[in-house]
C-alpha cells in the first residue's frame, strides 16, 4: 500500500528486487521501518520469514544459507547493529557474502535520546568489522542502492549494509 | 532444611553422576554414519569431535569463533537445503551464549535439522569451569520450553540407537543433550581458517566455490 509519501511503493519495489535476485532468507526483529518487507515475506510462499530473538542470530544463519548455496538478507534496526558484532568474525574471517538493510535511528530529527549512542555509532563499527555501508536519504535512492548493494554481496563475495537514514523514513514522534 | 535454591553448589554435587559418559565413544556412536548429514561444529571440543569423526570432511563446516552462531548455521543451512539432513553438534558453553536461537528454531521447525548439545557441564577449552549445567540449568527444558517438540536428555549408553534414529528420522527438529564427563575430546588436527573451509564445504555440496 503506498503512503502519502510514497513509501509502500519503494518497498514494495524493494521487496520485489531483493526476490528477482534470488534472496529467500528474510531474517528480522521486528521492526517498524521494515514493516512491508516483513510482511511481504509472511505471505510469500517461496520465501522463508524468519523472527529472531536477537540479530546476530541473523548474521549466523545467513551464513549457514550460503553454505548450502541459498541467499538471505538481516532486516534490523540501528541499535541491532550493535548486537552483530562478535558473530560478524564469522562474515570478515569466512568471506562470507552478507547483506543487511539497516533502519536508522539516533540521526536525523531523533526525539529518543536512547537510541543516539549506537545509531551514531553504526557506520563507524560495522565499517571496522569489514562491512561497506551505503547510506540512502532519498525514495529513488532505495533501488538503485540496493541492486549496487546486490552486485557487492552476491557476485564480489563482500558484505554491505544499506542504510536506511532517518531522512528517508522520517523520524518517530514522541 | 537446605532447599536447592538455598544451596546451589549441592545441586552441582548431585548432577555430576549423571557426566559419565566418554565422549569420544558417545558422539561418533550417536552420530553414526556422518556421511548422512551436513554437519556444523561448535566451538573446539564439538569441532574435535566432528573433525575427528569425518577426518575433517568437507560435510562439515567446524567453527572456532563466534560462539553462539552454531544453531543458527544449521538453520540456514536447513532451510536453504530441504533435501538434506542437516545435523548441529555444538557444547553447552557455546548454546548458552544464545538460547533464543532455540526459540528462532522452534519456530521454523525444520523437518531436517537436529540439534546434539554435547553437554559436559564445563567451559573445557578455557580450563574446565564449571558452566550453567553443571550449576542446575538443564538445555533440554529450555529447549522443550523454547517448543521445540522431539527432545531427549542421553546419560547412558542404552540409550544411544534410539536417539540416533531420531537424529535421522524427525519430522521437525530434534534436540538431543547428550551427557558426557568433562574430559577432553580426540586430538585431531582441523583445518581452522574459515574461508577455506566454506570453499571446501560449498565445493563438496554445491559444484562451485
Amino acid at each position: 500500500m503506498e503512503g502519502v509519501d510514497g513509501s509502500g511503493r519503494w518497498q514494495d519495489d524493494l521487496y520485489d528486487l531483493l526476490r528477482r535476485n534470488n534472496v529467500t532468507q528474510f531474517a528480522y526483529v521486528p521492526d517498524a521501518g521494515h514493516r512491508i518487507l516483513i510482511d511481504r515475506s509472511l505471505a510469500d510462499p517461496e520465501a522463508q520469514s524468519v523472527a529472531l530473538t536477537s540479530e546476530e542470530e541473523g548474521v549466523a544463519l545467513l551464513a549457514g544459507a550460503d553454505l548450502g548455496g541459498g541467499r538471505g538478507v538481516l532486516l534490523m534496526q540501528s541499535s541491532g547493529t550493535g548486537n552483530c558484532i562478535n558473530m560478524l568474525s564469522l562474515i570478515k574471517g569466512g568471506r562470507f557474502p552478507f547483506l543487511t538493510l539497516v533502519s536508522m535511528r539516533g540521526d536525523f530529527g531523533e526525539g529518543n535520546p536512547w537510541q543516539f549512542p549506537m545509531g551514531q555509532a553504526v557506520q563507524p563499527v560495522l565499517e571496522t568489522m569489514g562491512v561497506i555501508c551505503l547510506r540512502v536519504e532519498r525514495p529513488e535512492e532505495v533501488v538503485p542502492t540496493v541492486t549496487a548493494a546486490l552486485t557487492m554481496v552476491f557476485q564480489s563475495g563482500h558484505a554491505v549494509a544499506v542504510l536506511l537514514t532517518q531522512k528517508l523514513l522520517g523520524a518517530k514522534q514522541f | 532444611m537446605l532447599t536447592d535454591h538455598d544451596a546451589p553448589g549441592k545441586r552441582a554435587d548431585r548432577a555430576a553422576p549423571e557426566f559419565t559418559l566418554d565422549r569420544r565413544d558417545a558422539v561418533p556412536a550417536l552420530i553414526g554414519r556422518h556421511e548422512d548429514f551436513l554437519i556444523v561444529g561448535g566451538l573446539a571440543g564439538t569441532s574435535r569431535d566432528v573433525a575427528a569423526l569425518t577426518a575433517d570432511g568437507a560435510n562439515t563446516y567446524t567453527m572456532a569463533g563466534a560462539m553462539g552462531g552454531a544453531c543458527m548455521i544449521g538453520l540456514g543451512l536447513a532451510l536453504a537445503r530441504p533435501d538434506r539432513r542437516v545435523l548441529v553438534v555444538t557444547g553447552d558453553g557455546e548454546l548458552l551464549m544464545n538460547v533464543g536461537a532455540l526459540a528462532t528454531i522452534s519456530v521454523m521447525n525444520p523437518p531436517n535439522l537436529a540439534i546434539i548439545c554435547v553437554d559436559n557441564g564445563h567451559y573445557g577449552e578455557t580450563g574446565y569451569q564449571k558452566s550453567h549445567t553443571s550449576l542446575g540449568v538443564d538445555l533440554d527444558k529450555i529447549a522443550a520450553g523454547s517448543g521445540i517438540k522431539v527432545t531427549r536428555t542421553i546419560s547412558v549408553e542404552q540409550e544411544l540407537p534410539d536417539a540416533s534414529r531420531l537424529l535421522r528420522e524427525g519430522n521437525g527438529t530434534v534436540f538431543v543433550l547428550l551427557r558426557v564427563k568433562p574430559t577432553d575430546p580426540p586430538a585431531f588436527k582441523r583445518n581452522m581458517d574459515p574461508a577455506i573451509c566454506r570453499v571446501r564445504f560449498r565445493t563438496a555440496l554445491l559444484g562451485r566455490s
